[in-house]
């Protein structure tokens, strides 16, 4: 193929019909808090590892709700497990459950 | 006492209002222009925030009218002045007397037609709030032209509230827990149904309203941040819709079977016209003004004319019935010293 130097951008677009939900019910199923989340941002806001590295727990959810899941897996390693978040939750989103879920479900679904 | 109240419009407000004002011994006549009472409310099916039937509000409302107060229906008051001590009233040639007025004319959903961009009256699975409703009513749950059961459904908040573009600067104010509540009935109704909400905020303001939100959740409704842009057909009836899912600040598109425009309230076409013959004018969003804001809710610069429900602003049911008592009270007062 002729080599012109660019390439057309990848345009990032949710395809809602395309996503990959089995990750977000698989957690939903076993942690129903995890509906719960308002997108406020206060565990992203409190959290210890978003001090040092880019990291948010609200964005992490919200990947899911998307369908991706091997960038929520890759995530979901940042988390110090330290429980702040969940203290300052407004819903009661049980996140360190969540965060463990996640990472179990690296094997269940080989991503 | 022997004086006489007429109340325009016999939705639950004007309808409370008079029930209370019958009881305080005036003679009170309410002039519907339907050919039934109860205004919208009488269209819905079940009511946030606890899924009351509405008959049962309506019929309650409706049982006291038994002479007085009387009821005129399909009578639409077309103007009204004042005449000496006294206000006139008028429909279609027809002449009233009264010594007080009640504007209860509610509101009128916003035409949906008007957002063209998201293909009512254009596209055979767009419907409105109001038309699910009716298809509660009917059959328990919504279905597609084609008489099929629609498997997944998209609600559209802020259709004709907080858009410039169709001079709606305002919130609705009970879209967002419409659309929750309908949300949670379709997903009751219809099995592995998958629901989207497509919002900007979701203003649950009530209470009870934001145990809703968190019912919808729990039974997986799907809520979007971002406002729909555009809807377009695909094969056999299915919509495609199109936002901005602002959460990850990335576009956002998706098929659906139906689409649910929830529609704002808009001011009520005539009243405009009916209280500028009292020197009232509309405020800038297009209701009645109120005298104040604060202190005297259901009062208007006017001398012996009262308002109450949806006329002043988006409201809800019970909204409704305390301005209409607190109109009530209003009116005693001021006939009490006449
Ligand atoms: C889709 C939708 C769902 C809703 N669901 C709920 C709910 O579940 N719970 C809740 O609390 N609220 C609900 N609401 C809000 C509720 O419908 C209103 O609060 C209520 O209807 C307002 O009552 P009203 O009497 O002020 O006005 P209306 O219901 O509009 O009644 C006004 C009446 O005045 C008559 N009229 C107007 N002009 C004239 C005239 N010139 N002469 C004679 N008659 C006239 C009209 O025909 C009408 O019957 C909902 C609203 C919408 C849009
Ligand atoms: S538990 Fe994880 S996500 Fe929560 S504050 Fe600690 S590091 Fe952040
Ligand atoms: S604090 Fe709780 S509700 Fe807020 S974004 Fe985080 S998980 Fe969601
Ligand atoms: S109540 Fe909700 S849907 Fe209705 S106009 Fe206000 S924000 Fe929009």
């Amino acid at each position: 193929m002729v080599n012109f130097g660019f390439a057309p951008l990848e345009i990032k677009i949710h395809d809602l019909d395309k996503s990959n939900l089995q990750l977000s019910s698989w957690i939903a199923e076993r942690d129903e808090t995890f509906t719960q989340c308002i997108a406020c941002g206060c565990c992203t806001a409190t959290c210890t590892a978003g001090k040092f590295t880019k990291f948010s727990f609200r964005e992490l959810c919200h990947s899911i709700r998307r369908g991706e899941i091997a960038k929520a897996i890759a995530e979901s390693e940042k988390c110090m497990l330290c429980g702040k978040c969940t203290l300052v939750c407004p819903r009661n989103v049980n996140t360190r459950n969540i965060v463990k879920l996640i990472r179990k479900a690296n094997q269940k679904f080989k991503v | 006492m022997g004086k006489d109240v007429a109340i325009i419009g016999g939705g639950v407000a004007g309808l409370e209002a008079a029930n209370q004002l019958a009881t305080l011994g005036y003679n009170v006549t309410v002039f519907e222009r339907n050919a039934q009472p109860g205004g919208h409310a009488a269209k819905w099916d079940r009511l946030f925030p606890n899924q009351r039937h509405s008959h049962e509000v309506i019929d309650s409302l409706k049982s006291h009218l038994n002479g007085n107060p009387a009821i005129m229906l399909s009578t639409a008051i077309s103007t009204i002045s004042r005449n000496g001590q006294k206000f006139k009233l008028d429909a279609k040639g027809r002449a009233f007397e009264a010594d007080a007025i009640l504007i209860a004319t509610g509101f009128e959903l916003f035409p949906a037609e008007r957002k063209e961009e998201y293909g009512y009256g254009i596209y055979e699975n767009v419907i409105t709030s109001a038309e699910l409703e009716e298809m509660f009513a009917k059959n328990g749950k919504p279905t597609m032209k084609s008489g099929e059961t629609p498997k997944k459904i998209a609600f559209i908040h802020c259709v004709g509230s907080r858009d410039e573009k169709v001079n709606k600067p305002y919130c609705s104010k009970v879209c967002c827990v419409t659309a929750v509540k309908q949300a949670i009935e379709v997903k009751d109704s219809i099995p592995n149904a998958e629901v989207f909400n497509l919002y900007m905020d979701l203003r649950m303001f009530g209470p009870g309203y934001e145990d809703l939100y968190k019912e919808a959740q729990q039974k997986g409704v799907t809520f979007i941040r971002g406002r729909l842009s555009e809807a377009s057909e695909l094969d056999e009836g299915r919509l495609l819709i199109k936002t901005e899912d602002t959460l990850s600040s990335c576009p956002l598109k998706m098929s659906v079977d139906m689409v649910v425009l929830m529609v704002g309230m808009s001011p009520a076409i005539g009243t405009s016209e009916l209280i500028a013959g009292l020197g009232l004018h509309p405020n800038k969003d297009g209701f009645v003004d109120i005298a104040d804001q604060h202190l005297y809710p259901t009062n208007t610069t006017a001398e012996g004319v009262f308002v109450a429900g949806a006329c002043v602003g988006p409201n809800n049911i019970t909204d409704s019935v305390n301005a209409a008592r607190s109109a009530a009270i209003e009116i005693h007062q001021y006939l009490s010293k006449k």
